[in-house]
């Protein structure tokens, strides 16, 4: 029987029809359409996981500005945040109103992005303005739950299956459909798979997976100066929480009427109807205002918004 | 190669900070190096449109210098380019041109120099997601990827080259996905570019060579 699917109902009835979770049949359809081994598959998410597991942790040790010097040092700030959740309300130095789980999950999140600005090494999932959705999440809950690789590994196969859905039925670049495509694509992605690895359903990730996707409709990519620094960095903070509330949702058995497959086919349309200065130009949203066009170009030169 | 695979969603494992101006920027000058399959004394790099105007804030430059180095998208060393460039003596030149149009914002030109004078120009474009095609090999416009193995045959634009070639690889059992051929104008300079699935062996270049209207050969194997 083969494991390939194309939407997501096809992969919820291979899920049904053998008693698999959503990660199990991804990894059966690359063992099949890639003719590799389990093994071989597991090495390359071995490998993925490590580089993932140093992008989160390097810069809270080591915080490095951006080529631009847009950003840098904000992930650091975060996590020490969540490092004193264990100190009482009333003498912790900065309020953490997420709680560890969260706090330390932005934080790794924002992580990623810093490694991704600096020129270092990260794991594009699905895009590297993205990049930090995933990791973010499925590294922190690990740590904190104790799981093991081969569960992360799951988080990662569970999260590829989805973000292949929206990659083949839509697309997952900025340009194409805005940020909603690469950060609404990676906390779908995030979500689903955190539904899994906290012992949902599949039909619980694709609830999750289709309330990411539909919180997230419209958002613009509107990076300034056209660099993969800010909001990016930030967004990937919200694809984070984004996908947190929705795994709560889905695994408290709250649904979204709208079917996985169906939301793909919406963000698609949204981001088609973007106007082009909201799709990666760098001229609308944060890039097109008078400060944005400043720190891209040092005074306002003209092609923004607002010039 | 013809589907989605996992790694294609959760990767490609890449040095940032764009996959397009940075990893695409790596590709395009990854191939240029493994077509020139010489030693380089001197590069010289040509940036247009959007390359030209944020290359600088994502690294372009030091992709495109690491590229010609041999460093592949995830290699740390990217970061370095400039000063490993500079410790080994090569040579190198930016000229970042936003002003020319070119039929991709992603584009750039690439020039190859040899100690021993052989020089090499290729245009690349990336075209998202670290994907990229080359579109012109010493100014006559081709198109490939470099997702399969890809074998180049600079050849004069006379008959009887494409049976020659296409013979040795038939009688090595290698299967051609697809071939197309260029020439700059009738009866001038010729390349045809040949795409397999399967790894098109160095010891099949030393047969073709022996036709006397094959110039030169370049193999990109996957």
């Amino acid at each position: 029987m083969s494991m390939d699917f194309t939407t997501g109902k096809e992969l919820y009835q291979l899920c049904e029809e053998n008693g698999l979770p959503i990660s199990a049949v991804m990894l059966g359809r690359e063992i099949e359409l890639g003719s590799v081994s389990e093994q071989s598959v597991r090495e390359r998410l071995d490998r993925s996981l490590q580089i993932m597991e140093a992008s989160v942790h390097e810069p809270l040790g080591q915080p490095r500005r951006s080529l631009s010097g847009l950003i840098g040092g904000e992930a650091w700030k975060v996590y020490r945040t969540a490092a004193q959740s264990g100190v009482p309300y009333a003498e912790k130095e900065s309020a953490v109103l997420c709680g560890e789980a969260l706090t330390r999950a932005i934080a790794y999140s924002m992580a990623v992005l810093e490694v991704n600005a600096a020129m270092g090494l990260i794991v594009a999932a699905p895009t590297a303005g993205s990049s930090g959705v995933l990791p973010g999440a499925v590294l922190s809950l690990a740590e904190i739950y104790g799981w093991s690789e081969e569960k992360q590994m799951d988080g990662l196969l569970n999260a590829g299956a989805i973000g292949y859905l929206l990659m083949r039925n839509a697309t997952v670049a900025g340009a194409e459909a805005g940020c909603q495509a690469e950060v609404g694509a990676a906390s779908a992605m995030t979500a689903s798979a955190v539904v899994e690895l906290m012992g949902g359903t599949p039909e619980m990730c694709f609830q999750a997976a289709s309330l990411a996707v539909s919180n997230l409709l419209g958002l613009v990519c509107d990076p300034i100066a056209g660099l993969v620094e800010v909001p990016c960095q930030s967004r990937n903070a919200i694809g984070v929480a984004n996908a947190f509330t929705c795994a709560q949702l889905a695994l408290s058995g709250i649904t979204h009427p709208v079917p996985f497959d169906e939301m793909v086919e919406a963000m698609y349309r949204v981001g088609r109807s973007l106007p082009w200065e909201l799709r990666e130009s760098a001229k609308g949203g944060n890039a097109g205002t008078p400060t944005g066009c400043r720190l891209a170009f040092g005074k306002c030169a003209g092609g923004c918004a607002n010039s | 190669m013809n589907y989605i695979s996992l790694f294609d969603v959760i990767g490609p494992n890449m040095i940032g900070p764009s996959s397009s101006h940075t990893a695409g920027a790596v590709n395009i000058a990854l191939l240029a190096y493994q077509l020139f399959r010489r030693p380089i004394a001197k590069a010289e790099f040509t940036l247009y449109e959007s390359f030209a105007q944020t290359g600088r804030g994502h690294g372009t430059d030091k992709a495109l210098l690491g590229g010609i180095q041999g460093f592949g998208t995830d290699d740390v060393r990217i970061r370095d380019s400039y000063a490993i460039a500079d410790a080994a003596g090569l040579q190198y030149h930016f000229t970042w041109d936003d002003k020319t149009k070119t039929a991709h914002p992603n584009t750039v030109d690439i020039r190859l120099e040899s100690p021993d004078g052989h020089v090499q120009t290729i245009r690349g474009e990336s075209v998202g997601g670290g994907k990229i095609r080359i579109v012109q090999i010493n100014d006559i416009d081709v198109v490939f990827t470099g997702v399969y193995s890809t074998l180049i045959v600079k050849h004069a634009d006379r008959p009887g080259v494409v049976a020659h070639v296409t013979k040795v690889l038939s009688n090595h059992g290698v299967n051609i996905a697809f071939m197309r051929l260029y020439r700059d104008y009738k009866g001038g300079t010729g390349y045809l570019i040949v795409e397999s699935d399967e790894s098109i062996p160095d010891y099949f270049l030393e047969e073709i060579r022996e036709n006397e209207l094959v110039h030169d050969l370049m193999l990109i194997q996957i």
